[in-house]
């Protein structure tokens, strides 16, 4: 009960650091938002769908998977300021419960992701996204794409703890998060790729997620699989195993990276 | 409090701590002197539970670091060099912070944090964010931030590195005040005027080791005794440098570029006379005169056989000044 509490009040930090310097959320959302209408604008004319609604309905689901997916990266860097800046030392220092921070500081990302999520979708809306499935399924996939951005930022928390230096971890989750986001069904059919990238494609965690959601959001996965795998004919389950591999890896690792933390 | 202390890093090749022992007397101030790199920085973070050692046993307050560590961050306060604030915050929203973290009430959090800003007078800049104090105001928020529940040990690791004399000055003065208050202080630094001005005892370390240990006289008295220093001008420096010699019994140095000249003396005062006198009949006017007793530099230098390289060593991994 009392570490439930102690992680609240870091969490709540996290919301006093976005009261404070209302500039982080500012561009945190407007980012995925110019993705929406760069792709949506850009790409979206040359990219025969067949789709009723066109590029547009196929984009969203693609463009929320990669914002949550991003949630890795601002994990990441913002234990690894608070490591190089000593708050870690302090916060161990104090007679808190060992996981208090770092479930507090994943609590807080996901909370800054319900905002972001929903700006998008709002814009999403304005430019022409039409989800069909009715409000429970959509609500359904805006929880899975949370859940999804909620594990990742596990893996933030862990990496964020392992570097040396705030501005290594930035560089390094790009680096992770970009290639995963695009090797995928997010912005393009998987069939135009190389073969041996298709199966990368259809596996990677992000195809299954984008798939999931197209699925709730009432589309057909247009962007799937050639080779009818299991995780193109299953996506639903398929990310859900994924999280709960995540899930049980990282936090596990992270606390205990956490506990014997020091600052390098 | 320390027994035997061994820490090494990178699998056996940095010897941090090399069988340290240390203990720090309830209500008294121990200043842990050394250079970088000394095993300053390791001895805290081992008391303070931040990481285990090797070998060795260490107790706070009667209590196992290593066996019940919770237990021993009831009862610590830690600031300075590796322990920080959120800068992006406040003050007080920091201190509100820590306080609810200390598992005070939201009512007792406030007031506590009102009062630690008052107390260190932090109250005009309480509700601007950290990031705009200057580097003494955020020490001292640092400190008061380790002072939420009165605490029985406080540790102060390098707690003026990288402020500028006047930072230096009014955090010593916090300092001072929270000793006459009866807290237990652990002191680490690199400044051996700061350990001179502070502390009860001193233990000064190298190479994980405490190689000498006691107050700040008695540190002094082992080096030797006082030297007398006089200043003259150019065309006077070898007649007197023969006087001074003839005083002291044995040879004088110059400084060069001073013009001082010195010589180690052991009848203090009468020394002083007598060299006055002599210079006087010899028509020479002394530009300055003093008799010193030894510095602790003058003391570490004698123990460790190299200079202290607070100059040197300073910038060097630092965080200090952005």
């Amino acid at each position: 009960m009392r570490a439930f509490t102690d992680a609240l009040i870091i969490t709540k930090r996290q919301l006093l650091q976005l009261a404070r310097v209302p500039e982080v959320l500012i561009f945190s959302t407007i980012q995925p938002v110019m993705f929406v209408l760069l792709f949506r604008y850009v790409f979206g004319g040359s990219i025969a769908t067949g789709q009723p609604g066109g590029y547009v309905q196929l984009l969203m689901p693609g463009i929320f998977v990669q914002t949550t997916a991003f949630t890795l990266a601002a994990t990441a860097s913002g234990l690894a300021e608070d490591m190089t800046k000593g708050l870690i030392d302090r916060f161990r220092s104090l007679p808190i419960s060992r996981s208090a921070l770092v479930f507090g500081r994943t609590l807080g990302d996901g909370l800054l992701n319900v905002v972001v999520l929903a700006v998008m979708g709002l814009a999403g809306y304005i430019v022409g996204w039409r989800p069909s499935s009715g409000i429970f399924k959509i609500g359904l996939a805006f929880i899975f794409l949370l859940a999804f951005g909620y594990a990742l930022s596990w893996v933030g928390i862990f990496a964020g703890l392992a570097a040396r230096d705030a501005r290594v971890v930035q560089n390094v989750s790009f680096l992770i998060t970009f290639p995963l986001t695009f090797l995928s069904n997010a912005f393009a059919p998987t069939t135009g790729m190389p073969r041996a990238l298709q199966y990368v494609a259809e596996w990677n965690p992000v195809s299954t997620m984008v798939a999931a959601c197209r699925e709730l959001f009432g589309l057909k996965n247009q962007f799937g699989a050639t080779a009818g795998s299991f995780p193109s004919e299953h996506p639903l389950t398929m990310s859900l195993i994924y999280m709960v591999i995540i899930v049980s890896i990282f936090v596990p690792l992270s606390v205990r990276k956490y506990t014997t933390a020091a600052k390098k | 409090m320390a027994e035997h202390l061994v820490k090494t890093y990178r699998k056996g090749e940095v010897r941090a701590l090399d069988d340290l022992s240390l203990d720090v007397a309830e209500g008294t101030v121990l200043s842990v002197l050394g250079p970088n790199g000394a095993g300053k920085t390791t001895v805290v973070r081992i008391l303070t539970t931040l990481l285990a050692p090797d070998s060795g046993s260490a107790s706070v307050g009667g209590i196992d670091v290593v066996k019940h560590p919770d237990k021993v961050r009831e009862i610590i306060g830690l600031s300075g060099q590796y322990a920080a604030v959120d800068e992006t915050l406040t003050g007080w929203d920091n201190l509100v912070m820590f306080g609810r973290l200390y598992h005070l009430g939201k009512k007792a959090a406030v007031v506590r944090a009102d009062e630690l800003l008052e107390r260190f007078s932090l109250t005009d800049s309480a509700r601007r964010p950290i990031k705009t104090y200057s580097g003494g105001m955020r020490r001292r928020l640092d400190l008061a931030a380790s002072l939420i529940v009165q605490p029985k040990v406080l540790f102060l690791d390098e707690p003026t590195t990288g402020l500028d004399p006047r930072g230096r000055q009014e955090m010593w003065g916090v300092i001072e005040e929270l000793v006459k208050g009866g807290v237990t202080l652990l002191l680490t630094t690199q400044y051996l005027d700061e350990a001179d001005q502070l502390a009860d005892e001193i233990a000064v370390i190298d190479h994980g080791k405490v190689i000498a240990r006691g107050t700040s006289d008695a540190l002094k008295r082992q080096v030797g005794g006082e030297r007398l220093e006089v200043v003259v001008d150019q065309d006077h420096i070898t007649a007197t440098m023969e006087i001074v010699a003839k005083v002291s019994g044995q040879q004088a140095s110059l400084d060069a570029g001073l013009r001082q000249i010195s010589a180690p003396v052991t009848t203090g005062a009468g020394a002083l006379i007598e060299v006055l006198r002599n210079l006087d009949s010899a028509g020479i006017h002394p530009l300055d005169v003093a008799l010193k007793r030894p510095s602790l530099d003058d003391v570490f230098m004698a123990l460790t056989g190299h200079v202290a390289e607070e100059e040197v060593a300073a910038p060097a991994g630092k965080r200090g000044k952005k």
